[in-house]
């Protein structure tokens, strides 16, 4: 590098910052400056593509981690202390020594971490040693690169199923639509693929290497300019997004814009939350009484030097003066004790708890994710721990707040009804077949013991109505028919992908044709049930079925015949939401097979087996404020322009064409909204299909509006949204569908359970009312015998409202309602089901209390139509309000919000990519898991805790009153009994792992009585085990079992010969056993580990013990525990000692099982039983807590989907429309 | 972050293959072993404490304790026990005039003796011990005043003291050997006991001064500077304690055995008492090969050469003479502990069983 002036880099080095920061990026391609020196280079200002995710460097781990680790104000403290030790005047025995412990947790800590940095290097390490092709000009062609040599400006050619290295501009891709098709998962899980369009324009043949050498690209925000003398345009930016995965496209070409850090994956990148459990919060509370005990203990301490030393008529032999011979003052020398006290009794401040706290954690966590019982054989993954440090509050819940799709269903879309042209078509056939080949399936999995099929092989298929394929066979208005079913096929964002790709999910099982071929078979055993049956049908079933297994693909076409290159049986759909899906598998199963996709065209086989090529004028694309989305294609025989918009029923309903002569037109959309208020209450998701043929000009002239929009570069957004509004209106409506989202396993149950857990189960869901109260039916959130409130605010206007909420009327209804004396016995439980808009005035500030009054009352809440971030405020605020826990579980990334509002975040792993999972702290794959994670794991890891923190507590503080009594007797000089080193062993070595394995393995009541009994989950609620309460008798035990350890050695020993370390050897051993018995006394449930573990630290204390006494000369203590081990006094003493001791928290344990009836305390007692005859104590336990027996048995009894809606009597139907505010 | 998101990627291609492939087993499953241990099932015992379950043990505790505080308390009464004070505080206390009189650097010995009657004869081995009261061995500060290197012959500790030591390290530019605050005050009365016949001689008893130090101590953690054995030369260099009338070199100069550190009462002093009343041994009285008791009963005649100050903390100075037993000496406060332990757990757990 030749010499440059200090100036000219410092120059340079701002130049560089500036380029940076400038929201213009000024990018000049690499090619013509291949070679040159690297000050040189135009682009050296940016990052290059080397990424570095580590927070240390190997030479300065130690000065950084311990800067790090020093944040933490705990051990900040404990450095205080350990530099207290090195203040002459303290006279500290060996300041050496007390480093130890800090030194240790400090060290344990830095390991850890480093060993988490190192995996973040090795994998920074992997990820920057990935080849990837980029351009060289003197090669002319790809050279073969590591990732980390890739800078901007380069050009990156990326081959299919490969990562994508840095942040590109697409310039070219081996398709000639210059179409790439990518895949996200890696950034936000999505697995459906995208198209992105190479800048179009430049679409540069690789041979034509001199449009290459001169690109000179100026970014801003999202927009980007070419300058260059042939072309000069402006166009939305696209990028490949570095992480990306290429699919289904031979190769594709880019420009790198950004790189390494600065790329948008890197930059989105923030670290781990931390958060704080609710325990973890009330044991700083404690931390500060014991930091307050532990001053009062030195103050006294203190004071007490200073009488003593007042009280000494002259000097004594054994005051040692200072070195230079003269003494200190009384006042003088208890000020200096103070100190030298705080030093002697710091363990009184736990200095191991924190470090315990996350070992225990680490360990629950290790069985949490173990759990078979948590783990989901379909997609083979168990539970996800993302956040380390909360498990207990798992054990508090009060409220869950729960997304209905994909959470509490499957988000498996079935095809169930539609409606065409006014007509209803039921499917009915749907139900049995799938029904039965469920059943089968489930048989052959008991059987063959196989691992689980595919999921998506039963959702895909559909069972064609007999009815509605004759209409479409027929002649008979034939255009509506295929109209429908075209925009089913059309009216999308699927996207094609061959069967040869790598990917393919779906990927049946050879076996499985053969299965299903039986399955349908199957129903043809129970053909008698169904209604309607002809020999005729029973074949298309077969067929049908068949076709799903992958063999053939429409009905009464041939095939193979006119089918073109791909058999359309190996199509493979990607769809971004499993609606769409479902919806072209439909149009696929009758007939019209979406074939292909590009960004300009849609080519569709028909029934008939003609192939049809849509060619795509434009895409409306879907969003939250329009709820619909639309597809304008020009069909390709009668050159019409044709609109195909599908949507939420009211967002379309809106639209129609106002019909003024035609009748037909609104009763089919009368037939069809009855129609859709049907879907809704069996609940099914319904949409809206329409279309809308424009003549050529009105299209022309929006056109050029459109292309005004997209090229904005002001508000962009809303302009496209407008334009795409205004070309939706004066729709034809065609018909309706209604897709089913199944429920999940074992949904109503767990509401049911988590319900008598005590737990409030609010469902947060965009959805329909109707359908969300159905599905709230179905699992179990609402009864039939409940009160509804059902709050509606059928009006769109809110302004008027705010004014007039002086007088809300619900909450003294409710109140009336349950103070009716008829009402007491039967109590319903009161559930609200309230709909977006109402919650947005429910949530104004006057209204808000009065609603979270209302709210706690009501057993179940269903907020309907909801958006995201109404979710994460209702969360908020009913967090905030009721001071409880809360728990949100969803899985889309509309409940990203929620999760994080709330204590603690679940996600679930479905079909709807990664974004709950990412913002999660633990992610499940069912909503059933949430049971078992609570309901057992949540308890244990909470008593566990909770005890284990008690626990450690009270052993500080027994085994330091021994030194404070001592002090009585030694004249308050803060002199110890026992060796120092053995003091820290005493903490660090021989009672310190039994707490821990206490914390991770103790059991208080077994798994299944957990699950049996929910009720038990209560007893965490609240305040639990760990209260104020519990955590004072502890300490007061500890001074009971202090005095008791150093009173009774005391008194034998008072006058003899005994000398300082043989009277400590006794006090220590009765500490230990003490410390070690009172332990056995809480754990619940002894296995060999535990026996193991408290015997091995009993064995440890002789063995380092004697073993100090032997080898360590300069101790002047030395032989001590031998000589006491040989004195038949030493185990006396101990023995009466240990059991005078233990004697009161035995009592109080006796008594508290004997006498008081806490359900644990129940429930522990049943589990000692036999399991027969325990289910029996359940049965009747459940039943004596008024649970009604039957309730929970019709649950498994009768399958959900045969559950209708029935109105209940009791239901209270409670309209708030806007004339009862605006009146009252 | 990136990091992470690619190896979620690859999770995720495994985990596509396994929904693909279905139990085709090449990919391996992430499914949790099913092992007792993991899967928390390790077989347990479940102990509930209640009344049923818990009382009988008290009864159990209640049938061995109380035997045993019998036997403590019967062992401990057996224990014959003789206590004398010559601090000399009574002005009718032959020791008066050498309490008052005190001063450390006074050459001539204050000596004062004491009559005294044992009423009971005291067989088998007799222990003589000196009691000290108010005395805090146990000071901080006291303790940590020793080095123990040099203790165990260390020369350059014996050059060098630590400085533990200070500010009994050095004297006149010399180290002191031993060094610090506990040798310092090592204790230096010198006891005899006299047995008076009926006729009036004295008889002088043979106290013996070894074997009261521990076997370990004086064996191994004590050691004379190594080198030489000649202690005069071996101490050379070295100054002697400022409380010390003579060199450490010259405690027993008739017992080479029992001379510089390893001296016996040397070692027993420095094995710092743990409270502030406590005794030392001394000396024993060994049993006579003959059939006479020890020490019979009588009138004894204690003379003490009075050199240690103890007025100045109101301390207290004691000869106690003690038999000693398996138990050790005379306390009847363990055998009484476990007799009312015994008999509460006995009726706890006899009375109230449900």
């Amino acid at each position: 590098m030749p010499w440059m002036s200090p100036l000219a880099r410092i120059r340079d080095a701002l130049a560089g910052q500036r380029a940076r920061d400038k929201d213009l990026r000024n990018l000049v391609s690499n090619l013509p400056y291949e070679g040159l020196d690297k000050w040189k280079q135009p682009n050296r200002h940016f990052r290059n593509n080397g990424i570095k995710t580590t927070k240390y460097s190997v030479l300065f781990f130690i000065p950084m981690n311990l800067f790090e680790q020093f944040h933490r104000l705990a051990n900040l403290y404990f450095v205080g202390l350990a530099i207290l030790n090195f203040v002459p005047v303290v006279q500290a025995f060996e300041p050496e020594v007390a480093l130890i412990p800090i030194c240790v947790i400090l060290a344990l800590t830095a390991i850890k971490d480093a060993w988490e940095d190192f995996r973040r290097y090795k994998s920074d390490k992997k990820l920057n040693r990935l080849p990837c092709f980029v351009y060289s000009s003197k090669e002319k062609c790809f050279v073969e690169k590591r990732w980390k040599d890739v800078r901007v400006g380069d050009f990156v050619k990326v081959e299919s199923n490969d990562i994508v290295p840095a942040d590109l501009l697409l310039l070219y891709t081996s398709d000639p639509n210059g179409v790439c098709h990518i895949e996200t998962a890696n950034l936000d899980g999505e697995t459906n693929l995208k198209q992105r369009r190479a800048v179009p324009g430049v679409c540069i043949t690789v041979s034509n290497t001199d449009i290459l050498l001169i690109i000179h690209a100026v970014i801003r925000t999202g927009c980007l300019g070419f300058s260059h003398p042939d072309l000069v345009l402006k166009q939305h930016l696209v990028y490949l997004k570095g992480g990306c995965t290429v699919r289904n496209t031979g190769y594709a070409v880019g420009f790198v814009v950004y790189a390494g850090h600065e790329t948008k994956a890197m930059l989105n990148n923030n670290g781990p939350r931390y958060k704080r459990s609710r325990l973890e919060r009330r044991l700083n509370i404690d931390v500060i009484f014991c930091i307050l005990l532990l001053f009062t203990m030195c103050i006294i301490g203190s004071l007490g030097h200073y009488l003593w030393l007042e009280s000494m008529p002259s000097v004594p032999l054994y005051l040692v003066p200072q070195t230079d011979g003269h003494l200190d003052t009384p006042s003088l020398s208890s000020f200096y004790k103070f100190f030298s006290m705080i030093i002697l009794l710091q363990v009184l401040i736990p200095i191991s708890l924190y470090v315990s706290i996350e070992l225990v954690k680490i360990g629950q966590i290790y069985f949490i994710t173990n759990d078979l019982d948590l783990y989901d054989e379909e997609t083979d993954a168990t539970i996800q721990c993302k956040a380390l440090n909360i498990t207990e509050d798992l054990g508090q819940i009060q409220y869950i707040f729960s997304d209905k799709t994909g959470t509490l269903t499957e988000n498996k879309m079935v095809f169930r009804r539609c409606s065409i042209m006014g007509r209803e078509y039921p499917h009915k056939e749907n139900e049995c077949v799938r029904r039965a080949l469920k059943m089968y399936i489930y048989k052959i999995k008991i059987l063959m013991f196989t691992k689980s099929l595919p999921p998506n092989q039963q959702e895909t298929e559909v069972i064609l109505d007999q009815k509605l394929l004759r209409q479409i066979r027929g002649t008979e208005k034939i255009d509506a028919y295929q109209d429908f079913f075209l925009a089913l096929a059309i009216c999308n964002t699927v996207v094609v992908s061959m069967a040869t790709a790598k990917r393919l999910r779906s990927n049946p099982l050879d076996t499985l044709s053969s299965l299903v071929r039986r399955a349908g078979s199957w129903t043809r055993l129970r053909a008698p049930i169904t209604s309607e049956t002809s020999a005729n049908d029973l074949t298309t079933q077969g067929q049908s079925v068949n076709q799903t297994g992958g063999q053939t693909c429409s009905l009464h076409v041939p095939p193979q015949g006119t089918a073109p290159a791909v058999p359309a049986g190996k199509l493979c759909y990607e769809a971004e939401s499993p609606d769409e899906a479902a919806l072209v598998h439909t149009a696929k199963a009758y007939g019209f097979v979406l074939m292909s996709r590009t960004p300009d065209s849609v080519t569709v086989q028909l029934p008939s087996g003609a192939q049809l090529r849509f060619e795509v004028l434009d895409t409306l694309s879907f969003d939250s404020n329009r709820k619909r989305m639309s597809v304008l294609v020009r069909h390709p025989i009668s050159k019409q322009c044709i609109l195909y918009t599908k949507g939420a029923d009211y967002a379309i309903m809106e639209l129609l064409e106002t019909p003024y002569g035609e009748k037909q037109q609104k009763a089919i959309a009368s037939d069809t909204q009855q129609h859709l208020d049907c879907y809704a209450k069996e609940g099914l998701r319904t949409l809206c299909i329409a279309k809308k043929v424009l003549c050529d000009g009105e299209y022309e002239s929006w056109a050029v509006q459109r292309q005004h929009a997209l090229a904005a570069m002001d508000n962009r957004e809303q302009l496209i949204m407008d334009s795409a509004v205004q070309i939706e209106t004066n729709l034809c409506l065609l018909g309706a569908t209604g897709v089913e989202d199944r429920l999940q396993d074992s949904v109503p149950d767990t509401v049911m359970t988590l319900r008598e857990a005590g737990i409030q189960v609010w469902v947060l869901t965009g959805d329909k009312p109707e359908t969300a109260v159905n599905i709230g039916y179905a699992c179990r959130l609402l009864e039939q015998d409940d009160l509804v409130i059902n709050m509606s605010c059928k009006s769109k206007v809110r302004s008027l409202i705010s004014n007039s909420q002086r007088k809300f009327p619900l909450y003294p209804e409710v109140r009336r309602y349950s103070e009716d004396p008829r009402n007491v016995d039967t109590t319903p439980d009161i559930s609200l089901v309230i709909d977006g808009r109402t919650l947005t005035m429910l949530m104004s500030p006057d209204l808000r209390d009065r609603f979270v009054d209302l709210a706690r009352h009501c057993r179940s809440v269903l907020c309907c139509r909801v958006t995201p971030l109404q979710k994460s405020e209702v969360v908020k605020l009913i967090r905030e309000k009721l001071k409880v826990m809360t728990l949100a579980v969803g899985d889309g990334a509309n409940d990203v919000n929620m999760i994080q509002a709330a204590d603690i975040g679940v996600g679930i792993s479905g079909q709807e990519g990664m974004q709950a999972v990412m913002a999660s702290d633990f992610a499940i794959s069912r909503f059933k898991h949430l049971k078992k994670l609570l309901l057992v794991h949540g308890h244990w890891c909470y008593s566990r805790l909770a005890n284990m923190i008690i626990y450690f507590f009270y052993k500080n503080a027994a085994n330091v009153n021994l030194l404070f009594w001592y002090q009585f007797f030694c004249g308050f000089t803060a002199n110890a009994m026992i060796d120092h080193w053995l003091m820290i062993f005493f903490n660090l070595l021989f009672t310190s792992v039994p707490p821990i394995m206490f914390g991770i393995m103790d059991k208080d009541v077994s798994a299944e009585m957990l699950l049996g009994l929910p009720e038990l989950y209560r007893t965490g609620q609240g305040k639990g085990e760990y209260s104020f309460f519990t955590f004072w008798i502890s300490m007061l035990d500890a001074f009971y079992q202090s005095l008791v350890a150093f009173f009774i050695p005391y008194f034998t020993y008072r006058g003899s010969d005994i000398d300082i370390y043989a009277f400590g050897t006794p006090l220590n051993t009765i500490s230990l056993f003490t410390i070690l018995l009172h332990l056995s006394i809480e754990i619940k449930a002894w296995t060999i580990v535990h026996v193991f573990i408290i015997l091995g630290s009993v064995t440890l204390y002789f063995i380092v013990t004697l073993a100090y006494g032997v080898r360590y000369l300069n101790y002047s203590g030395y032989w001590t525990l031998q000589a006491q081990m040989v004195d038949p006094m030493f185990y006396l003493v101990c023995l009466i000692s240990t059991v005078i001791a233990l004697l009161p928290r035995y009592l109080f344990h006796v008594l508290k099982n004997s006498i008081t009836c806490s359900p644990i305390v129940e429930a522990r007692h049943l589990d000692t039983l036999e399991p027969s005859t325990r289910d029996q104590w359940i049965k009747e336990w459940r039943s004596f807590r008024g649970r009604v027996q039957d309730k929970t048995s019709d649950v498994s009894a009768s399958p959900p989907s045969e559950l209708k809606p029935t109105q209940s009597s009791s239901e209270l139907n409670i309209r708030l429309g806007l004339v009862l505010f605006c009146h009252i | 972050m990136m990091a992470s998101s690619y190896n979620a990627k690859e999770e995720d291609g495994h985990h596509s293959g396994a929904a693909g492939h279905g139990g085709a087993g090449a990919v391996k499953s992430r499914k949790p072993d099913n092992t007792a241990f993991k899967q928390q099932r390790l077989p347990a015992w479940q102990p509930i404490l209640t009344a049923g379950t818990v009382l009988p043990a008290f009864f159990v505790i209640g049938l061995i304790f109380i035997p045993i505080g019998i036997g403590l308390y019967v062992t401990s009464n057996n224990i014959k026990e003789f206590e004398i004070d010559y601090t000399g505080v009574d002005s009718n206390s032959p020791c008066y005039s050498c309490a008052r009189n005190f001063s450390s650097n006074s050459t001539t010995p204050c000596t004062c003796s004491l009559n005294f009657t044992l009423e009971q004869p005291f067989e088998s081995n007799v222990f003589m011990y000196y009691g000290l009261s108010n005395f805090y061995q146990n000071h901080r500060r006291y303790v940590k005043s020793r080095d123990d290197s040099q203790l165990n012959g260390d020369l350059s500790s014996l050059k060098e003291p630590s400085k533990e030591c200070e500010p009994y390290r050095t004297s006149e530019s010399f180290p002191i050997a031993p060094c610090g605050a506990i040798a310092n005050s090592l204790f230096n009365d010198t006891l005899e006991l006299y047995y008076v016949e009926s006729n009036g001689t004295r008889n002088l008893v043979p106290l013996v001064k070894k074997g009261i130090a521990w076997w370990t101590d004086k064996h191994v953690k004590f050691r004379n500077p190594s080198g030489n054995s000649n202690l005069t030369i071996a101490f050379q260099g070295t100054s002697k304690p400022v409380n010390w009338r003579k060199p450490v070199f010259e405690l027993d100069p008739l017992d080479s055995e029992n001379n510089g550190f390893i001296n016996e009462d040397f070692i027993v002093w420095m094995r710092t008492a743990a409270l502030p009343t406590f005794r030392k041994l001394y000396r024993i009285i060994q049993k006579k090969p003959s059939t006479t008791p020890t020490l019979p009963s009588g009138r004894y005649i204690l003379t003490v050469t009075y050199n240690y100050p103890v007025l100045s903390f109101d301390g207290r100075k004691r000869m106690i003479l003690s038999t000693i037993s398996w138990m050790g000496g005379k306390n009847p406060f363990l055998g009484i502990a476990y007799i009312t332990v015994g008999s509460i757990c006995f009726f706890l757990g006899a009375d109230i069983p449900n």
